[in-house]
């Protein structure tokens, strides 16, 4: 046994060092997830307060293709079921990547960086890394559980049911602390171990998603029986549980096997390789640069365009489900005041369906908007790694290479809206037969969303140009302060002076309402005056490396 | 002679930091300079300054005869910089950032790159993110000697280089010097100064404490002398300038003013010389010279501390 042992000496130091590098993180995982659980059940008590009410919203998930895709099962109409296919996906598939990423910060990221090397040398053995790693992810999931149980059971709901559901969401979590594992041994670089693992929480979505849609409704609509696809997912096991309907406990048994089997195969992955080899090496790339990447534009779409390629999959994706559920939305709404209330606070007055859209538009901008400040902020990352240094000390001018940015920012953001506006249509378009016209239509109200997101990304421009240090912290605040003026403005009663600062509250909600050009235009100035003083400010200041 | 670079009084302020307090430097078209100093001296800031990245709070800087802050697109078509600490984007490989950087300053010479590249050993088809410090520097003096430029400015170079490379990166640097191209070479590697050198200015705390060619900062120096003689030596501890004697009869060591060479040699012919070694004072001595003094005090502080 001793052979073994020191294969694991150490590990009990590595994992208070990775608690101690996770001091922030992980209690912010742990906290949003929980608080997501808490928000969940709170809408569903107010939105669905009826058994009725429940039957409503059940029998219409199950029957949406949209809705089973993106929410999963349905087990029934009591409360706690409920709560569950709505807030199961979102804080299951959180803890996914928590895990992975978790598991791929405290192993290959060591490697990479060279701190492996410097553990490595001391009294610590070949498995403690790998085991650190596990044991302080699997405990991170086995937090969450009992929080979001914990949640559960304050909200009156079952003893049991709640164990049954933080059970699933510690379950899908584990799994993929197991899987990450695994391509943390495979892949020589994080990012790759990282990408693998995100691609696995992506099959596994898929699976599952493709064998509850291919499912049986039964109990006359409120139940959504998989079929066999779902069980191959281990997000699909977390489900099959049916906290609060069935409480099947022996799906974690699968669970159980799986993570065995995948660390078995990561510790003999670890026995058989060198330290900071993977087996997948690195491919080589272009020993010479293309012609499109000699210019500062070339240079910061070569920065920004995994950015925005990962935004525009997401967004036409959000579109098309939007979209999709549009001619079900006045069903769906039926009899439940709050949420017709809900549409209209954020949407405006109309046509129910328009409403809707006008409500789902009115998101999609507050989101675009965080796409167009992400990349700006790219900017002040490139100047406080030190890779603008040089790149200024060339002959390219301030002002040159700061528009290449905002000019990828601005068209990206225009694409995004396009986007949204054009798959919503196609999703809508489609179930109701009429493609070309939602479209065009759809498209042109997503598109006022843009003089809103320019003038709040404008303000990004001018943290960078004027507060360089202050930059991400400000812009971010201005998004979630935007963000808590448009959907709770009203709520909360909020003077109209402080709405007004949002230059959200100024678009109109179209396609409910008409569109005027007053707003947009004065919306367009701002941008371009903040943008000009941002520039300005820019080019008048030192360099200011973090 | 015309100057590529003149520096007069330049003042830069941090917060409370004086990171430069009324700093000279001049260097002259042609020439190798050397830059010396010790970490927080005040180099990198005043290269920034030099290359219009950060702007002067008083004194006049000119580089090429152009203002670097004013003028920095039209200069830097000129110029070309390698940073002490080169970051490059991960996601690009080490020959995408060199074209890159060659073509931003208006174009590299393919050839020379080819020869740069082999000569100094580098993969140009590997990720930025997979290079070592040592790699990701040759990236950038690839980037730069690749150029053609009239005035390089070089941060600290070589301190990520083998000593095999750093020998290969002293070549290029005597070829440019013969195209009759300027460098202002910031560094740490007194030998490589040493070697390569017309001129060094040595700073400290913002300012410039000494500044030269070689030869006149050693006359501010001592050299070594170790002699044999016929005759016993006398009289040697009451000449002007020698210091540290050790002497046994017709063996002698000692240290003397540069200044004062002549009349010690006169002195020495009187006991008939057989064999004498001169050793001129090297530049790490000229260093702490002006550094010993703060080096004394680090050790006296650590001393302490340990105590």
């Amino acid at each position: 046994m001793s052979l073994l042992g020191s294969a694991f000496t150490g590990t009990g130091r590595l994992v208070r060092l990775a608690l101690r590098r996770d001091r922030i993180q992980l209690p912010i995982w742990l906290v949003g997830l929980t608080l997501t659980q808490a928000a969940t059940v709170s809408s569903v008590v107010g939105l669905y307060p009826t058994e009725q009410e429940r039957v409503a919203v059940a029998i219409s998930t199950a029957q949406s293709p949209v809705g089973v895709m993106f929410n999963g099962l349905v087990s029934g109409t009591s409360v706690g079921a409920t709560v569950i296919t709505q807030s199961f996906m979102v804080v299951a598939m959180a803890a996914a990547f928590m895990s992975t990423l978790c598991v791929v910060r405290h192993t290959r990221q060591n490697e990479e960086t060279g701190r492996a090397e410097m553990i490595g040398a001391g009294i610590v053995g070949r498995h403690a890394l790998l085991t650190a790693a596990l044991v302080v992810a699997v405990g991170a999931n086995v937090v969450l559980g009992l929080l979001n149980a914990a949640v559960l059971i304050a909200n009156d709901l079952p003893t049991g049911g709640s164990l049954a559901a933080g059970a699933g969401i510690a379950a899908v979590g584990i799994a993929f602390a197991a899987i990450a594992a695994v391509t943390a041994q495979v892949s020589e670089t994080s990012r790759g171990a990282n990408g693998m693992a995100a691609a696995a929480i992506g099959v596994a979505f898929l699976l599952r998603g493709i064998g509850d849609v291919a499912g049986k409704v039964v109990d006359g609509g409120v139940t959504l029986v998989s079929a066999w696809p779902s069980w191959l997912s281990p997000i699909g096991w977390g489900q099959q549980i049916r906290p609060f309907d069935r409480d099947n406990w022996w799906v974690l048994g699968l669970l159980v096997v799986a993570f065995a089997a995948l660390v078995g195969l990561a510790f003999e992955l670890t026995a058989h390789r060198d330290l900071g080899a993977g087996l997948r090496a690195v491919r080589p790339g272009r020993p010479t640069a293309s012609s499109g990447l000699l210019s500062p534009l070339g240079l910061a779409w070569r920065l920004q365009r995994g950015v925005l390629i990962g935004w525009a999959i997401g967004i036409v994706v959000l579109g098309a489900a939007y979209g999709g559920v549009g001619d079900e939305i006045e069903d769906f709404v039926g009899d439940s005041e709050q949420l017709a209330e809900y549409f209209e606070q954020v949407g405006g007055t109309g046509r129910l369906t328009d409403v809707y859209f006008a409500a789902t538009l009115s998101i999609t901008g507050l989101a675009v908007a965080g796409y167009a400040i992400q990349t700006l902020l790219r900017m002040r990352a490139e100047e406080a790694s030190g890779r603008l240094e040089p790149v200024l000390a060339t002959s390219v001018g301030r002002t040159r290479w700061m528009w290449s940015h905002i000019a990828i920012a601005t068209l990206g953001t225009v694409l995004l809206l396009v986007l949204m506006g054009a798959s919503t249509g196609i999703g809508y378009g489609a179930v109701v037969g009429d493609v070309g016209d939602q479209v065009s239509n759809l498209t042109r109200a997503a598109l006022v969303q843009a003089p809103a997101v320019l003038a709040l990304s404008g303000l990004a421009v001018v943290a960078f140009g004027l507060l360089p240090r202050l930059a991400v912290a400000l812009s971010w605040t201005a998004l979630a302060l935007c963000v808590l003026i448009g959907q709770l403005g009203e709520l909360f009663g909020l003077p109209q002076a402080v709405v007004n600062l949002s230059p959200f509250t100024h678009l109109p909600g179209a396609p409910a309402a008409e569109v005027t050009a007053l707003p947009l235009l004065v919306l367009l100035l701002v941008a371009l005056a903040f943008t000009a003083f941002g520039m300005t400010s820019f080019r008048r200041r030192d360099l200011a490396p973090s | 002679m015309t100057t590529a670079i003149s520096v007069s009084g330049l003042v830069k302020t941090f917060g409370p930091t004086r990171a430069l307090d009324g700093l000279d430097l001049s260097v002259a078209t042609g020439e190798v300079h050397g830059f010396l100093g010790p970490n927080g001296s005040g180099k990198t800031t005043t290269i920034r300054v030099l290359l219009g990245l950060l702007r002067p709070d008083a004194g006049h800087a000119k580089v090429l005869g152009g203002d670097p802050w004013n003028d920095a697109v039209e200069l830097h078509r000129r110029v070309a910089y390698v940073p002490g600490d080169v970051s490059l984007w991960p996601n690009l490989t080490g020959g995408e950032a060199i074209d890159l950087f060659g073509a931003l300053r208006g174009g590299l010479d393919p050839k020379r790159r080819a020869e740069l590249l082999e000569r100094f050993d580098l993969d140009p088809s590997k990720k930025s993110r997979s290079y070592s410090k040592g790699n990701r520097q040759k990236v950038a003096v690839v980037a730069a000697f690749a150029s053609d430029v009239e005035l390089f400015i070089l941060d600290e170079p070589t301190s990520g280089l083998d000593p095999l490379m750093g020998a290969v990166f002293e070549d290029y640097v005597r070829e440019i010097r013969q195209e009759g191209k300027t460098v202002l070479l910031s560094s740490h590697v007194l030998s490589e100064v040493e070697a390569l050198c017309d001129r060094v200015d040595i700073i400290r705390l913002g300012k410039t404490v000494e500044s030269g060619t070689l030869a006149e900062l050693r006359h501010l120096t001592r050299t070594s002398i170790s002699v044999e003689t016929a005759r016993p030596m006398t009289g040697l501890a009451d000449l002007r300038g020698v210091h540290d004697l050790q002497l046994e009869g017709t063996r002698a060591k000692f240290d003397i003013d540069t200044a004062e060479i002549d009349r010690v040699l006169n002195h020495l012919t009187l006991f008939e010389v057989r064999t004498l070694t001169s050793t001129p004072p090297t530049l790490e001595e000229l260093f702490l010279r002006h550094y010993g003094d703060e080096l004394a005090l680090q050790h006296n502080a650590m001393e302490a501390n340990a105590r």
